[in-house]
């Protein structure tokens, strides 16, 4: 093949440089900003990618109890469970699917599927959920998004990739269809199932419009909530500490942000290469 | 277990069929051994013979049954009064009134044509995007840096969108990075998060931003599966870069793009909502209320019940059934579409 062309090259290195500085500038200039100072602000122009005078003062802000230490518990706890439960219902619901012989699964994997399709609306899930009693309880931020189809798809079709002789040979050796699940299946699934949690886990981390429709009372409310409050809408955190040295608005908002984007930033690197199987599995075979 | 046939009732047979009918049409291909084996068995046989799978399968299926389809009956409403302490038993039938109150509110003209705008504006300024963004990764030679690049641009889907609107916020609301760099220049400092009339862009590129690196997944797969071989031939017939682009690339990846353009237009009347609510108040209702956040705020904001649940009736009926259609359509043009390759 001929040799590129020496514009070419330049024209395509420029563009990944911009977008791979779309993507990071902004997320360092908020893990920046949150460590300045009054005075790193003042001299910047939109967020500080290198503070001059780190200080902590804004995590000491908002971990001094209070709003957002509240609700940073309740979104781990909402995520950990909510990630567990639906890992269980989701791997028993692809397991019990797997197979084509079992009577009615191809009727039940339909009513799964077409809820891909539509979406009873806010109205009627609104009224489900205070009709369920389920209205201003933490269960409102789990049980309406507990399966999604599209991970109950890529699992279905990883379990039903796995090799027939597996099965076979299980059941010579006289192991039931659960034995056969915890001992053989689910070992075998490591990769998939953690890229599962992932996208579980993000959903739940996440969960903002849930939390907006089904829960009244302000002390319930997960992180994503609290952003919305304190860095949107720009309510002021500070004022409940008197007396004490009042980091600047804008580094309590980004901290916020931070404790909100940190742990995404963690589980990402180890889960990545998984990403493209499961994603093709999901939007492909489903 | 009994292997004599017991005579099927009617019951029986039309439960046998329901349950063959799925796996293919009935004369299309004989069946095979195992379907005969099950053919030996009684409905209520192989009910315990595979109580365990569908035992593990029923919270699942409890979950979409109560919370999907239990819903839809609570569409009742948008053909009542509906009054929170009567519920829906007691609550006045009203026939359509509800529909015709919502069409003849301005606002909900005013809605409904913000929700076109916004899905134009992203369909033709977002859908190509990630198109591009693959083939700039798949020109990348060197393997490692074009995994970092892809790690990097898959990162932000990730992301919830209160995060990214914030994050936005720091970059061109007003005391933002943007309008500090035209102040600086000695510009006017433009304020685009309150712009109602740049709002559908606003949109679009925080759209870009978060799923732009995500939508290239599946076009790097179609990409993948195009013949190199298809390449050299063009090269050797003297076709430069942009021609072997334009007469083997695009024609090899228009059966996904069509397919992807297809589902778009099915997802039409939903744009991101949890965007748009978020962002709504600082453009104000007239450039920021879409169909969703029509029924959000007159619903459960305003108890106005019926209405709310009627305009949100009609989008799911026409969302449906452009979906629907669209599926549909895409099966015309040969593609597997959304659920017909389910059992592949």
């Amino acid at each position: 093949m001929e040799r590129p062309t020496r514009l070419g090259q330049f024209a395509k290195g420029l563009a990944l440089v911009v977008v791979v500085a779309a993507v990071v500038y902004p997320l360092l200039g908020v893990i920046g900003t949150s460590f300045a100072s009054q005075s790193d602000i003042i001299r910047s122009t939109g967020l500080v990618l290198w503070p001059d005078h780190p200080t902590l003062d804004a995590y000491r802000t908002i971990f001094t109890g209070g709003v957002v230490t509240r609700a940073l518990f309740v979104s781990i706890g909402i995520t950990l469970v909510g990630t567990l439960a639906s890992l269980l219902v989701t791997v028993g619901m692809a397991y019990g699917l797997s197979r084509r012989d079992v009577t009615g699964s191809r009727a039940i994997l339909m009513i799964a599927l077409f809820t891909m399709l539509f979406n009873a609306g806010i109205i009627p899930n609104f009224l489900l959920i205070k009709g369920l009693g389920l209205y201003d309880t933490y269960a409102a931020l789990v049980m309406p998004t507990l399966v999604s189809a599209f991970n109950l798809v890529v699992l279905r079709s990883f379990f039903m990739n796995l090799p027939e002789e597996l099965y076979d040979a299980a059941k010579v050796d006289g192991a039931g269809d659960f034995r056969i699940l915890v001992r053989i299946v689910l070992p075998l699934s490591k990769a998939v199932l953690a890229v599962i949690s992932l996208f579980y886990a993000v959903t739940y981390w996440n969960a903002f419009f849930n939390a907006l429709l089904y829960l009244g009372d302000s002390d319930k409310w997960p992180l994503p909530m609290v952003l919305r409050t304190y860095v949107l809408q720009g309510q002021s955190l500070n004022s409940a500490s008197a007396g004490e040295v009042l980091a600047p608005q804008q580094a309590v908002q980004m901290a916020v942000l931070v404790i909100a984007v940190v742990p995404i930033l963690l589980v990402y690197p180890f889960l990545q290469r998984y990403f493209t199987k499961g994603v093709l599995t999901g939007a492909i075979k489903g | 277990m009994a292997d004599t046939a017991p005579p099927l009732t009617r019951e029986k047979r039309s439960k046998r069929r329901k349950v063959d009918e799925g796996a293919a049409p009935a004369n299309a291909t004989p069946p095979g051994r195992a379907a005969r084996a099950q053919n030996r068995l009684t409905l209520r046989q192989r009910l315990k013979r595979d109580r365990v799978m569908l035992l593990l399968t029923l919270p699942g299926l409890l979950y979409f049954v109560v919370f999907h389809y239990v819903p839809l009956l609570g569409y009742v409403v948008a053909f009542q009064d509906y009054q929170p302490y009567l519920g829906y038993m007691h609550s006045a039938w009203v026939g359509f009134a509800n529909f015709t109150a919502a069409f003849g509110e301005p606002a909900f003209w005013s809605a409904t044509l913000n929700t076109l705008e916004i899905a134009l504006v992203q369909l033709v300024f977002f859908f190509p995007v990630p198109i591009a963004l693959a083939l700039l990764l798949n020109s990348i030679v060197s393997e490692r840096l074009r995994r970092f690049v892809q790690s990097v641009v898959y990162l932000p889907h990730f992301i919830g969108w209160v995060i990214i609107v914030s994050i936005f916020q720091q970059i061109l609301g007003g005391a933002g990075l943007l309008p500090d760099v035209l102040g600086g220049l000695g510009l006017p400092r433009y304020d685009m998060m309150s712009d109602p009339d740049a709002f559908p862009w606003l949109l679009t590129l925080q759209v870009a931003w978060k799923d732009a690196g995500w939508g290239t997944i599946i076009i790097l797969a179609a990409l993948l599966n195009i013949d190199k071989q298809q390449y050299e031939a063009a090269a050797i017939d003297g076709a430069g870069p942009r021609r072997r682009l334009w007469h083997v690339t695009l024609p090899g990846i228009a059966p996904v793009l069509i397919l992807l353009l297809i589902l778009n237009l099915g997802q039409i009347l939903s744009v991101g909502f949890e965007q748009i609510l978020l962002q709504r108040d600082a453009v104000g209702p007239d450039a920021g209320e879409v169909l969703d956040t029509y029924v959000y705020y007159h619903g459960i904001k305003d108890n106005d019940w019926g209405v709310a649940a009627a305009v949100g009736l009609v989008k799911a009926v026409i969302g449906t059934a452009l979906v629907l259609g669209a599926n549909k359509f895409a099966h015309r043009l040969g593609h597997e579409g959304v659920y017909r390759g389910a059992d592949r």
